[in-house]
């Protein structure tokens, strides 16, 4: 069950000049959270622009005894919304609702679980990390970025003892080239296992994986990010065409049937 | 204890506030975060006979104090509404109001009967306003003759309570609430989205698939206040004031321009929890003011010249 807070902004770090971390008071919200949910947020008041914006949990922040007491957003300014979430100061209000949407299903030991997240794509998977981590679940993280200064956190999962296979575009840290390249090789390599895939970042790079993964005969997961109007189902403004096992493909709402799905139902045709 | 009870000819509603169709699925999506019973009336998403996918995306797009959309009223179609939706919104305790949709004069009949049949429907909503599909709808919505005939028909098919809802996009929009008094409406809702457009400069494309789509929220409401003022001059019937409500005080605008009740829908998509918020403002605004009803402030606008004063 959703709650909405005003969630007071516990800090700002301003990784560079695009990307930041925002830390939400909010422990009503991050004792309920699973991996993959999201929050409709809007860190400014008045009508322009209207709507909330929809943002991954980044991070469940722990305090001393009494429970989870807030969350993170990883942010990237892209539009005027992520661009007020970026200036946000320390102390500020943020009107703050969820979780919402239907999370990971994060797998168990002996299976492994591939993450792959391009860019601002990281975000829903600190939270699956710990998750993995708690279940014993072997976990790898492969992460592209343009840059090695774009790729973050990762001492974050360092310590969930997450494998990190890196690529950069311009090849300063890790494979030189996209994210997927390595994925193809190491997919390749293995032999056997149940290894599940996890999927966030750019809609080219989700639906590369969703290629490989069915070309490996493995099952993947995707966090789409489209556009949200509400975010609990009442405007019909972030449907993705899905084809399932009966019937036609049919447009459904990410906001409650998503955003992970499963990649084999989406009609990737339509989304890139 | 202030009385926010209204009467819309034979719909008899605990609380002014409605869901606005469109802005609030089937209603059932919102049982966690809002009670239903709370509310005057739960207007849900438009029906047609049969299952619609409605529009690609993009689907909506904010514009400055408003937003876009054009959906195409995907929906599951009056029959799995019945089977699925009706009863869970029953068992919330929750006031229905069935927005109702049709290509053809027919189709407006069976969606009618289908639901005259079931049981749980508080009152018809007719969509004779969408702006974003090409069949149907608005072709009645924007002709007098086949605002009248669309009305007619369903009144002679239901004794339910008959509400169409009216398009901002004609000339004269009291004109066409007095066609639905004369078809035998029982009263009148306004108004649905405005026609309207927006243009990603960069690629010259536009902003919606559809091209074209319905502006809703806090940017039209001095425009559907103003239609309501004109309708309550021209009309009888009650009226449900619809048009970017935020707050209370819009609320109460619409109310003493003319309007009987009132719907609430964009702003229910960034505030979910606004209902509640809506009921305090109101009720301190009636107790402020001395008046026991809500209905007490319906179309009580001065408009007495006090210059000479």
């Amino acid at each position: 069950m959703p709650v909405d807070v005003e969630a007071v902004v516990l800090s700002n770090t301003r990784l560079s000049d695009e990307y930041n971390v925002v830390a939400l008071e909010a422990p009503e919200i991050a004792g309920r959270a699973a991996p993959g949910q999201f929050v409709m947020v809007k860190p400014w008041h008045g009508t322009d622009p209207l709507l909330r914006r929809p943002f991954s949990i980044f991070e469940v922040l722990a305090s001393s005894a009494a429970g989870p007491a807030g969350i993170t957003l990883l942010n990237k300014k892209v539009g005027v919304g992520t661009a007020r979430l970026y200036q946000v100061e320390p102390g500020q209000r943020v009107a703050c609702l969820g979780p919402l949407g239907r999370p990971f299903t994060a797998i168990d030991p002996p299976g492994e679980a591939w993450m792959v997240a391009g860019g601002v794509g990281l975000a829903p998977f600190a939270t699956l990390a710990a998750a993995l981590r708690a279940r014993g679940t072997p976990a790898t993280l492969f992460y592209g970025g343009r840059r090695h200064t774009e790729l973050y956190h990762l001492d974050l999962f360092e310590r969930l003892g997450t494998r990190l296979v890196l690529a950069t575009e311009d090849g300063s840290r890790g494979h030189r080239g996209l994210v997927t390249e390595p994925l193809e090789a190491e997919l390749g390599a293995k032999r056997g296992g149940d290894v599940t895939l996890y999927a966030c970042g750019p809609t080219l790079m989700m639906r590369a994986v969703a290629a490989l993964a069915a070309a490996h005969g493995r099952r993947a997961e995707v966090s789409l990010e489209p556009v949200m109007g509400c975010g609990l189902g009442g405007c019909y403004s972030c449907v993705v065409r899905t084809r399932r096992a009966h019937g036609a493909p049919h447009f459904v709402r990410s906001c409650l049937e998503g955003p992970v799905f499963d990649a084999a139902e989406i009609v990737w045709d339509e989304l890139a | 204890m202030t009385d926010l009870s209204v009467t819309l000819g034979p719909l008899r509603l605990k609380s002014p506030l409605i869901a606005a169709s469109g802005c609030f699925g089937y209603g059932v999506e919102y049982a966690d975060v809002v009670d239903l019973s709370s509310l005057g009336a739960v207007a849900v998403k438009g029906l047609f006979l049969a299952e619609r996918e409605g529009h690609p995306p993009p689907r909506i797009a904010e514009t400055p104090s408003g937003m876009l959309n054009a959906i195409g009223l995907q929906g599951i179609g009056v029959h799995r509404f019945v089977r699925e939706k009706l009863p869970e919104l029953e068992r919330l305790g929750a006031t229905v109001i069935v927005n109702i949709c049709g290509s053809t004069l027919d189709e407006y009949v069976e969606v009618t009967k289908v639901l005259s049949d079931a049981h749980g429907v508080a009152a018809l909503e007719l969509n004779i306003s969408c702006p974003n599909i090409k069949e149907g709808g608005i072709q009645f919505g924007c002709s007098l003759t086949g605002t009248h005939d669309v009305v007619s028909a369903v009144r002679r098919a239901t004794s339910l309570p008959v509400i169409p809802k009216l398009t901002p996009n004609v000339t004269d929009v009291a004109a066409f609430a007095r066609a639905a008094e004369e078809a035998g409406a029982d009263a009148v809702s306004l108004v649905n989205t405005f026609l309207a457009m927006a243009i990603d400069v960069e690629t010259r494309r536009p902003k919606l698939s559809n091209v074209l789509g319905g502006l809703s929220g806090p940017a039209i409401r001095p425009i559907a206040v103003r239609m309501v003022y004109e309708c309550r001059q021209a009309t009888a019937l009650p009226i449900i004031g619809v048009g970017g409500i935020a707050s209370a005080a819009d609320a109460l605008e619409f109310a003493i321009a003319g309007a009987s009740a009132v719907q609430v829908g964009t702003a229910s998509f960034v505030d979910p929890l606004i209902w509640p918020k809506l009921t305090a403002g109101i009720e301190d605004y009636l107790t402020r003011h001395g008046l026991a009803r809500w209905t007490d402030l319906v179309g009580t606008l001065d408009t007495a010249d006090r210059s000479g004063v």
